[in-house]
Order: structure tokens, then sequence, then C-alpha cells
């Protein structure tokens, strides 16, 4: 090993084929300029409520500092096992249904691995969040992105699935409200999708991270509680987005016992338990729903508000019904999704992501995250509409 | 209390049309609703939230808590309304617990609010007796923390 050079030769072939993700590339060029109005942001803006905070700081106080069970602490479990049932009216037993885990990310790699073999194709919607696509080919399977698309509001329906599943597909993924489009399903969608996944015996992951945050008063739900589904369904979610805890790293598995046992067989050798201190902040999280709906109405708001500016901009964008993104179209400008995001930066100092990043079907699109105060968000659609302004008539 | 309400008392200098578009409503609506607001007197004005422990002025600011007799006719309403006549007089409450009334005040100085606590407050028929407690530092004010802003700590681009 003592020529550098070749280094690269020891890391695994089907990981050094994996490209950097195009959130880290823009990332490096936005990292270190000053001024920066940044949408770019995947993360509320919010701090997680204080008595949150507090109770973790309790939790440390009282010395809270050892290993929880594998599966985690579990009062937290039937906490959780509660919510989702009043929520999402899908139940699962905390003894072995629910899995505690490092945020969702590490929830999504447990499930994959626990469900595929090397060569098994796993299907998934895009634009979606930059994680999707490698964590499969980790895995050694095939990822298979489906193509949404912005005039039926950027959802999946049973004929996009249908012409692209095969023999080999195991697996679908589902993330709906979707990070970076803000498309949901609507309840007969999402019963479509489950016939679908029925006919063709696949496991459905789905990823509820952004579930809290749906506007316009749409109606809860998960593809775990159409028929037939939550004996195939691995239901992801956790703290991050709802409760403003990214930093916390808090998630969670359901899954019928099976397939939670099989998932909990790589957690308990890789990461053993997830932090004890996130664990006792989480169940804190859980007393209450005030905290998220007291989000939710700030982030409707700003919704409300940068739909309307790109409108008036002349970019169209689907109204977005979930999470915190808006997903403008701005290819009628002439420029690539990447060109754009980085005139944007270097012309009116505002930082979006290009649609690129999630898929190559998000070509021509801008993630506009809308996770940030109002007053940010007034003068970075300002400084937008003045840089479409000049586009339009060079 | 409705949204409108609610983001103008987080911003009074919000302009119509971004209440519009924050409220997916019309400009015209939007005019209209805050002008109805204005005219039944839910709405009874706008003021600036300004730090004053920043501008060195010279003021004082006390809490007063104050018991009165309560009268046959009329209760403590008759004495909270002289009462909140002094242009001392920031704010009053009428409250439960060991006292009735509490005042909020301001004096150029201590001397100031001191005199008025003993020639005007103290003397007033009806008033029992007064404990006078003197404001040292304002952290937070309607909801608003007044130390500096927190810097954003996320990074500037996340998935």
């Amino acid at each position: 090993m003592s020529d550098s050079k070749s280094l690269r030769n020891y890391v695994a072939p089907h990981l050094r084929d994996i490209p950097r993700s195009g959130i880290r590339d823009f990332f490096e060029i936005v990292s270190g300029r000053k001024g920066i109005i940044s949408l770019g942001i995947g993360e509320p803006d919010f701090m997680t409520p204080w008595h949150i905070r507090e109770a973790a700081i309790y939790s440390l106080d009282r010395g809270a500092t050892t290993y929880t069970s594998n599966r985690g602490l579990m009062s937290l479990r039937k906490a959780i096992a509660r919510y989702i049932e009043e929520e999402f009216q899908v139940a699962y037993r905390p003894d072995d249904e629910i899995l505690i885990t490092v945020g969702v990310s590490e929830a999504l790699d447990l499930a994959i691995r626990a469900l595929v073999s090397p060569g098994d194709e796993v299907m998934y919607h895009e634009p979606c969040y930059v994680s999707y696509n490698p964590v499969i080919r980790f895995a050694h399977a095939v990822p298979v992105a489906v193509t949404t698309r912005p005039e039926n509001g950027f959802a999946l329906t049973r004929e996009m699935l249908e012409a692209q599943v095969t023999p080999r597909t195991r697996v679908l993924i589902l993330n709906f409200p979707t990070n970076p489009t803000g498309a949901i399903l609507t309840q007969s969608q999402r019963e479509d999708i489950a016939r679908f996944a029925v006919a063709h015996d696949l496991v459905v992951i789905t990823d509820e991270i952004y579930s809290e945050l749906t506007y316009d008063g749409a109606e809860r739900g998960t593809i775990a509680a159409c028929p037939g589904m939550r004996d195939r369904t691995i239901l992801l979610h956790g703290f991050s987005k709802g409760w403003a805890m990214t930093g916390f790293r808090m998630g969670y598995a359901c899954a019928p016992a099976e397939l939670s046992e099989a998932m909990m067989k790589i957690h308990q050798y890789t990461m053993l338990c997830a932090p004890t201190l996130s664990q006792e902040a989480a169940l804190e999280a859980l007393k209450t729903r005030d905290d998220t709906t007291h989000m939710r109405q700030a982030y409707e708001k700003r919704r409300n508000f940068i739909w309307s500016s790109l409108e008036e901009m002349g970019l169209a964008c689907q109204r977005p019904q979930g999470a915190f993104y808006a997903f403008p179209k701005i290819d009628r400008c002439g420029l690539s999704s990447k060109e754009f995001a980085l005139k944007l930066l270097d012309e009116e100092q505002v930082a979006c992501v290009p649609g690129s990043a999630f898929g190559e079907c998000g070509e021509g699109f801008l993630r506009c995250s809308y996770a940030t105060d109002l007053e940010a968000i007034k003068e970075a659609m300002t400084r937008l509409a003045r840089m479409v302004k000049r586009l339009a008539s060079p | 209390m409705d949204d409108l309400l609610k983001l103008l008392q987080l911003n009074a200098r919000e302009t119509p049309a971004n209440l519009a578009r924050l409220l997916n409503a019309s400009e015209t609506e939007v005019a209209a609703r805050i002008a109805a607001y204005e005219q039944s007197g839910v709405i009874r004005g706008y003021q600036a939230l300004i730090n004053k422990d920043q501008l060195d002025l010279d003021l004082v600011h006390a809490v007063i808590e104050i018991k009165i007799t309560p009268e046959r006719e009329g209760g403590f309403n008759r004495l909270a309304e002289r009462l909140s006549k002094f242009s001392e007089v920031e704010s009053l409450y009428l409250m439960s617990g060991t006292y009735d009334l509490l005042a909020f005040v301001a004096g150029r100085n201590l001397k100031e609010v001191a005199l008025f606590v003993s020639e005007k407050l103290a003397t007033c028929e009806g008033i029992v007796s007064t404990a006078t407690h003197f404001m040292l530092k304002t952290y937070k004010e309607h909801g608003v923390l007044m130390e500096e802003r927190e810097q954003d700590e996320r990074l500037q681009v996340t998935p």
C-alpha cells in the first residue's frame, strides 16, 4: 500500500463506481461563501422544542448513559406503537415489531440489506432523496428508478410501475410527502400501488419521514394500512423533520415480526442500540402533538408564500402538498439545473440545489427549501425574480 | 385567533401583498379583513417592540402589587380605571391571589417612581397597601427574546 494512487484499487468495486452525491458537490461550491441566503437546507430551521431538549438534559442528569436493549427503550416503543396506531390506523407490537434506529437512514439500510440478494431489483420513484440509489447498490442490488412528472403532481401510478417491474423485482420504496418535490399520494393512488405490490408479491418500504408536514388539510395515510399491505410493508419514520430533531438521529422501523427480526440481526451487530440520550428525548417528543402542529402551520404559510412568488415570476411549480420544498421548473430559462443554480449563487448569492442532484429526471428543476425564516425567503424570492427577469430579456 | 392576526402579531409591518401570499388570499380580501379588525377594536394599534436596555434611556420600570378594598357597586373597576389614567402606568391587570391589581409603571429614576407610589397611588381612597419591585433587565417581551439572535448553525446545503 505504499503508492497512494493504487489505494483506489483496494476500495470495493461496487463502491468505487458510485459517484459522489450532487448535494455534496454543490455544498463544496457554496461553503465558505459569505452573505449567502440558503434555500438549500434539507432540515428544519426550528430549534428542537425546549421541553424535548430539557428532557434530554434531565436524562443525562440522572445518568441515563448506558446501552438500552437492542430494539430500544420499551417505553419509547410503546409510545411509538400508540402514535402510529392513532395517526395511521395500523397496529404494531412494541416487543417484536418496532425497532429504534439511528435515523431513518439506518432503518432504510437495514431494510434493504434484510430483503435483497445480489442482482435483485429495487424500484423507487425519482426525483427522490439522494440515498435510495446508493443504499440499494451497497447491498449489491439493482436500482430501478421510476420517473414521476409534474403533469400529474409527481405522483406514482400503477401504470408507471407496471412498465418497469420484472421477475427480479423484490422491493418498492415509497417516500410521500417527497423530498424534493413535495408530492403526496391520495388514498386511491395508495390503494392502486398496494394492489400492484400484492400482484407482484413485493415488499414495500415506505419512508414516512415528512408525514407530519402535509398541507391544505390533506388526509394522513400510509400504504401499510391498505388491504393486504401490513404484512408486506416496512414503515420507516423518525423525529428529524416533524419535531426538528435532525441532530438527535432518531428513527424507527415498524414491520411484521419476521422482517423486523431480520433487520434486528444487522442492527444488533452493527449499531447495538440507538443513542440512549436521543431515545429519552424522543419519548418526550411524543407526549404532545403541539410541536408538530405549530411547525406545520408555519411551513404552510411559507409554502403559500414561496409558491405564489414562483408563479408570479413565471416559474411553473407544482403546488407542494407536503415536506418543505418547492420544485419549480427552470428549463425555459435556457440553462441546465446546475448552470442555473451556479448563476443564482454567483449573481444573487442565493443557494438552491440543482434538481439533477435528485436523479436524472430532476434536470430542469431547482429545489427551494422553505425550512428557513420568512424574511430570508422573501429576500431570496426577490433576488430569484430579479435573475429570472434578466434571463428573460437579455 | 385567526392566521391573519397571528401574522400581524409576529410582524405588524408585513405588507398586504405578502400577507395575501402567505394566506393564499387576495390582497383586497386581506385589506378588508384588517380594516374590519381595526374598526371593531380587535386591533387596537401597532407598536414597535423596542429593546430599551440598549438605548441608555434614563428610565426605570417597576411592577407594583396593589391591594384594594372592592366597592359595593363597581367592584374593582372604578379604582382600576382611575389608576389607568396616570401616564406613569403602562399596563394594569386585575389579579387573583394575595393582591388585587398589578401595575407596570415607568419613571425617570427610582425617586420619581417612589414618589408616584407614595403620593399618588398609596393615597388613593380604597388602596390598602402596595409593594413595589424594580425591574433590572428584560430578557423576553411579547414572546421576543431581547438578547442577540442566535446564528443559524446548519450547514448551507444538506440533502
